[in-house]
């Protein structure tokens, strides 16, 4: 391994490093809301058709809530990962920052 | 000879020329487990779509849309969210921190042998369960569609079970990932084409199409018809337990998937993280589009076929196909069943390679031999004959059990599997500082028994039958269900989480503290990671 140099103590020296909590504190800005608003999203569906079936039978044009609620599932999932994929260049940049420090050398391209 | 058989000789060509050009590139343990790490984003998208969406999906999902209506809809909602949770919390993690399986990322902090004994257990249990309901199916399918040329069960089953086995020993990653990409382009082609012919039957009006599902027909059980909405929901999941048996389905795919060593496997043979997040991405475009598009596959099966007409040409699985043949004809119905087939065969070779590789390089090499390679390439040799070894395994098992043998439920136990033991493990070791060895073990032991244990007790394997069911159908316990569900996630996945974290508590390792930082570390920033190898 091209850095099996690094002792513990510079891994440590990383982790406690303020550029490294950024990086962890923007990672979590994004992916902790994102995941429990997916979840929550999600989970509504079964739990909305399950209990309230009435309800998610109520006819929308030729269709019903009930089928545009899941098929609203599949773009919602979408935008999502799109945001994430946005989100997740400025964690690359921060990254890259890091190894850089770090003078790894050869780390992300 | 019959256009299916040619179609299917004709894939089987390609995909025996592909394994041939795959052996003969260059050498080595990150060749073959890996394929060099040199695959594109976009490439490794298709082949994680290819690796994920099995016969089940695509033979099994049209069945269920075109016999229960929406329900069956609902059932495919959660195949494509589940992918946010590959995405947002295992994806890159993993490839920045691993080498060629799960354990690897385990192995960084806890102990390493007791570790990766169990994640190995775990990992050729789903693989293995998730294999034989593979096999099962593809006999059954293969003889069904090759119907005309006298293929019967057993002759099906050797004979997907001989393929999947050349591809993986011969062709390793390299030639899995692309029998995956092939299979997933002719996947979503197919499924393309068939929905357009579909609106074409209803003139591309989606009001003509949504009223007729809205009106269909289906018999009554009593030799008459009745008039059915289809979009209503209600005609699978009824209560008292519909309800939670499709909650617990949920949690069994929003954890499980992420959890899935075949397809967390796919990570290891991108350059970086960020390829492995742009593969992510292609996936979820390809198998979301699919899922929706199963819309006018099980609806046209339903308006178009017929609940009767299915019924009595092959049951349930045969709603694509026979909708092909409705509306094109004999070759279209030809080359929609080699679809099938290739389906199987992709995801049979995908599980293969994730099987042996981990059997190679967490059993072999790192439990038995302490983490020393004694010769080179021996890791390689093992983790073939081991591919052997699993894929016989897997053959023999699905010619005991017949072409009757009800294995939806191993599907469901695969999952449970996945995100109750192997899921809760991933999660805490990469974000839980105080997580160690005996937690992981503790965690993957009991989401192990737990999924299994539900399971045996659950209304898939007992039940009260009625003297006429016979055979295979009949339920192996003849009582009353103790768990009500057929999904054990709901129960298990706390209770793998509940194992990991109390045995954790209860017991002190400060150095799996102490190395937390260089996994959380490496796992941020892709510091060290593994690079690409394989010159092109």
């Amino acid at each position: 391994m091209p850095d099996a140099v690094k002792s513990g103590t510079q891994w440590n020296k990383i982790a406690a490093s303020q550029q490294f909590k950024d990086l962890m504190a923007t990672k979590k800005m994004f992916i902790v809301p994102a995941f429990i608003f997916f979840v929550v999203y999600y989970f509504a569906l079964p739990i909305l058709v399950g209990y309230a079936p009435n309800f998610m039978s109520t006819k929308v044009g030729v269709v019903n809530i009930a089928y545009l609620f899941a098929l609203s599932q599949f773009f919602v999932a979408w935008i999502i990962a799109g945001l994430y994929v946005k989100a997740a260049n400025n964690f690359d940049r921060l990254s890259n920052d890091i190894i850089a420090k770090a003078g790894d050398g050869q780390g992300e391209r | 000879m019959s256009h299916s058989l040619l179609m299917f000789l004709a894939f089987i060509l390609v995909t025996l020329g592909i394994t041939f050009w795959a052996s003969r590139r260059s050498s080595g343990s990150s060749a073959y487990f890996a394929a060099g790490r040199q695959i594109k984003g976009w490439q490794n998208g298709v082949a994680v779509a290819g690796d994920y969406m099995s016969a089940a999906s695509f033979l099994g999902i049209a069945g269920l849309i075109a016999f229960f209506g929406y329900d069956g809809f609902m059932y495919s909602v959660g195949w494509l969210v589940a992918y946010l949770t590959v995405l947002l919390v295992v994806a890159e993690p993993l490839r920045n921190a691993g080498k060629y399986t799960m354990a690897d990322v385990l192995a960084y902090r806890l102990k390493a042998r007791p570790v990766r004994a169990m994640a190995a257990l775990s990992t050729l249990t789903v693989s293995t369960f998730y294999m034989i309901a593979q096999m099962v199916g593809a006999g059954t399918l293969v003889a069904l569609l090759l119907k005309d040329s006298g293929i019967k069960f057993p002759v099906a089953v050797i004979g997907v079970g001989i393929l999947m086995i050349i591809y993986v020993v011969f062709g390793g990653m390299l030639a899995t990932t692309w029998v995956q990409i092939i299979k997933a382009i002719l996947l979503m082609g197919g499924t393309f084409l068939l929905s357009i012919l579909v609106m074409a039957h209803f003139g591309f009006s989606f009001h003509a199409f949504f009223d007729a599902v809205a009106h269909v027909s289906v018999p009554d059980g009593k030799g008459g018809m009745v008039v059915k909405d289809f979009l209503t929901p209600g005609l699978r999941y009824k209560p008292p337990y519909g309800a939670l048996d499709l909650i617990s389905l949920g949690v069994a795919l929003i954890f499980g998937t992420a959890g899935l060593p075949h397809i967390l496997v796919r990570f290891y043979t991108v350059p970086d993280a960020k390829t492995a997040r742009h593969s992510v991405v292609w996936a979820m475009v390809l198998i979301g589009s699919f899922y929706i598009m199963t819309t006018f596959l099980g609806f046209g099966a339903a308006t178009i076929v017929g609940q009767d007409f299915i019924k009595k040409n092959g049951g349930t699985n045969m709603s694509a196909p026979l909708l092909a043949r409705a509306l094109a004809g004999d070759t279209f119905f030809a080359f929609i069943s080699a679809i099938a087939f290739a389906t199987i065969l992709a995801v049979v070779a995908g599980l293969t390679i994730s099987a042996s590789t981990s059997f190679a390089h967490d059993f072999w090499t790192n439990v038995i031999h302490r983490g020393v390679e004694r010769a080179p390439g021996e890791e390689v040799k093992v983790a073939r004959i081991a591919a052997f070894v699993v894929g016989f395994i897997a053959m023999g098992i699905a010619i005991m059990l017949g072409p009757t043998a009800n294995v939806a439920f191993l599907v469901a136990l695969a999952f449970a599997v996945a995100a109750s033991a192997n899921l809760p493990v991933i999660v805490l070791s990469l974000y839980w500082r105080r997580f160690n060895t005996t937690g992981a073990v503790m965690g993957l032991a009991v989401g192990l028994l737990a999924s299994i244990g539900l399971i045996l007790v659950s209304p898939s394997i007992m039940g009260i039958d009625a003297a006429t069911v016979v055979g295979a159908a009949r339920h192996p316990i003849q009582a009353k269900p103790w768990f009500p569900l057929e999904n054990p996630a709901l129960l298990s996945v706390p209770l793998g989480f509940l194992g990991a974290i109390l045995g954790t508590l209860l017991s002190k390792e400060p150095e799996s503290e102490t190395k937390f930082d260089e996994l959380m570390v490496r796992s941020n920033t892709g510091l060290g990671a593994e690079k690409a190898t394989a010159a092109h």
